[in-house]
């Protein structure tokens, strides 16, 4: 059949089947509700809070910005959430590593998960409050350390706290996402591997890492976004005027105890900006590791 | 500097046994294994023969029993330190590297310097038939092409065994028969051991030096495929073998043979251990019963299949017994016609054992 044939049989079929052919059919009404929601609850808000930001109280357009980057009682929150936010993604990531290559061997492994995963339905406010009756200075873990001989160590209204339960609360996410990364790799190629005299060293070097490479750049990202976004446990835990005054605090003290909503606008653009940045680095060093499917051939 | 097997002259499996709970998967399988042979495990589905393979592969821990190589236990040793090379059922490439450094990674696992890795390497490559495949990634290839990286692979390393998990069975009808040669001619090439584990006897009879027939985690019989196909030394063997007419009857011993009771008729037969008469498992292969105007037992045909030269029938006789056969001449359902088989071809077994 010639091209031209080709076409003009496309040509004389129904609209229904033309658009089947590009993937639209009944079916893809189903994305209108979701469409919508993203729409209503994340573009609008989005677009709404960016304008907003060019349209300061008083001064020029860019005058929050350029209040922002003239008062280090506000650039300063970067630094302090960025200090907060990329060691504990780190530490959460890199830690679920291990705990996800032991756990996927074991028989109760539904048992372990789910003791894993109870501090995700917590919330990050439970956990706080608990965090500072056990670990504040009356708290059961400061009278042990009294009772050895220890003495008193500063856990709470520090950046200690904060970190304790970035991990505490952060820490279910990172294992889940990288034990259900692990279990996807095919354990055939392990066992390849070791045939081919490769120890259980070189086989996590050599294959289990760069399988595990695009998840772990993935968890990174969502690890990251979510620390960097820390306001609870930042305030009730940290010192919300001193070392843990993360940029979420600023935003807030703008919004509602200034109520300014463009500045708060501002500092919540800079914030999207400051994560966008970090996403875009560590998906960008993606392109280095393979990204395609982790079996074994066919199957 | 060829691709040779490292030498040694026997493997040995001492009561290999191997429990999933309570369970038995391998019953105590004693086998010696020589240096160049080709060995197929024969068996249905879940009778133990990938169990042995896991176990030699160093996969499994035993449960029971020992394995030798020449004078040196290795069923304690991790699979990474037995050095033998397996070809898994999905192949089990590295999706995430090239041809050539999956086929590369075990000698560089063993600290090779990278010239001889790379010569090694080509000259895998070649004998597999891939030389212009290298720098493509595993899920670039057909299946027919991955099997071969994953042989390539396994041969590289020079492994005394190399162990083949149903490799074929992934595979298109006629790249199954066309991989089957390639894979006796490297065996033969390399000079290794080989032990294949498969389901299709057709496969097994084909590329073995000896069987080694499995059921319910036992050694059912070894012996060259001449040996099964022709007197299988057990009911289970002999339906393996292609023997689709077990008639459970009676048996009385005349003479040298065994006149046995089939379709209401009776049958001369060849005893195949020591029974004299009484209850019998009589087996026939459905090309041995042959149709003939003079045959002893009639029978209604239920349905004939056309299978190019001859028709693979199956009918009922008078007494109700289910009989498969094949015929020559045309039959259609509903015929009625007369069956004979050669006395040397009634295998006939006690049916105590099974």
């Amino acid at each position: 059949m010639t091209d031209r044939a080709a076409e003009g049989s496309r040509e004389s079929l129904p609209l229904r089947v033309r658009l089947a052919l590009y993937d639209l059919d009944g079916v893809t009404l189903l994305v209108v509700p979701a469409v919508l929601f993203v729409i209503a609850l994340f573009i609008y808000p989005f677009a709404y809070g960016f304008v907003l930001s060019f349209e300061p109280k008083k001064g020029a357009w860019l005058a929050n910005y350029a209040k922002f980057f003239s008062d280090p009682f506000l650039y300063d929150t970067i630094g302090a959430t960025f200090r907060l936010a990329i060691p504990a993604t780190l530490i959460n990531v890199l830690l679920s590593i291990p705990v996800a290559l032991r756990v996927r061997r074991m028989r109760y492994r539904r048992v372990l998960t789910t003791i894993l995963v109870i501090p995700i339905t917590l919330g990050t406010v439970l956990i706080a409050e608990g965090l500072l009756i056990y670990l504040g200075p009356q708290g059961w873990f400061n009278r042990a350390l009294v009772l050895l001989g220890i003495g008193q160590v500063r856990l709470v209204h520090n950046y200690t706290g904060v970190m304790l339960s970035l991990i505490l609360s952060g820490f279910p996410f990172t294992f889940l996402l990288t034990l259900s990364y692990l279990t996807g790799i095919d354990p055939s190629l392990e066992q390849a591997a070791a045939t081919l005299g490769a120890k259980a060293r070189a086989r996590f070097v050599h294959i289990l890492m760069p399988l595990l490479a695009q998840g772990l750049a993935i968890n990174l990202c969502l690890s990251f976004v979510q620390t960097f976004s820390v306001f609870p446990s930042a305030v009730l835990l940290g010192a919300p005027a001193g070392d843990t005054r993360v940029i979420s605090i600023a935003a807030y003290q703008a919004a509602y105890e200034q109520y300014d909503s463009s500045m708060a606008s501002a500092i919540a653009m800079i914030m999207g900006f400051c994560q966008l940045i970090v996403v875009v680095l560590i998906l960008s060093g993606r392109s280095f590791v393979y990204r395609g499917a982790a079996g074994g051939g066919k199957g | 500097m060829a691709i040779a097997a490292r030498d040694f002259r026997e493997l040995r499996l001492d009561g290999m046994s191997r429990n999933f709970g309570a369970v038995n998967a391998l019953k105590g399988v004693t086998l010696n294994v020589k240096r160049g042979e080709f060995i197929a495990l024969l068996g249905p589905s879940g009778c133990g023969k990938s169990t042995a393979l896991n176990c030699l592969a160093g996969l499994l821990t035993l449960s029971g029993g020992s394995i030798w190589l020449d004078k040196t236990r290795i069923d304690r040793l991790a699979p990474e330190d037995r050095g033998f090379g397996m070809v898994f059922q999905n192949y089990a490439l590295f999706p995430h590297m090239s041809v050539r450094r999956n086929i590369g990674f075990g000698l560089g696992m063993q600290g090779i310097a990278k010239e001889a890795i790379k010569r090694k390497v080509d000259e895998a490559l070649a004998i597999v038939r891939l030389g212009d495949q290298g720098e493509k990634l595993p899920g670039q290839l057909s299946g027919g092409q991955q099997q071969r990286v994953a042989i390539a692979r396994a041969i590289v390393i020079e492994p005394p065994l190399v162990l083949m998990d149903e490799p074929l069975s992934n595979l298109d009808a006629k790249l199954r028969l066309e991989m089957r040669a390639e894979i006796r001619r490297i065996h033969e090439l390399i000079g290794s051991a080989t032990i294949y584990v498969t389901h299709d006897q057709e496969e097994a009879l084909s590329l073995a030096d000896r069987i080694v027939v499995m059921r319910a985690g036992e050694v059912r019989q070894v012996g060259t495929p001449e040996d099964l196909y022709a007197r299988p030394a057990h009911p289970d063997v002999a339906e393996f073998m292609g023997y689709r007419n077990q008639i459970r009857t009676r048996a009385i011993r005349s003479g040298n043979l065994l006149n046995v009771s089939v379709g209401g008729v009776s049958l001369q037969g060849t005893a195949v251990d020591s029974i004299t008469d009484g209850e019998v498992v009589a087996t026939i292969r459905p090309d041995d019963l042959k149709v003939a105007d003079a045959g002893p037992i009639s029978v209604a045909v239920e349905s004939a299949q056309y299978h190019g030269r001859d028709f693979y029938c199956f009918g009922r006789a008078a007494d109700g017994t289910e009989l498969y056969f094949l015929s020559e001449r045309k039959v259609r359902k509903g015929d009625n016609v007369r069956l004979g088989a050669d006395a040397s071809r009634v295998l006939v077994y006690s049916r105590a054992g099974s």
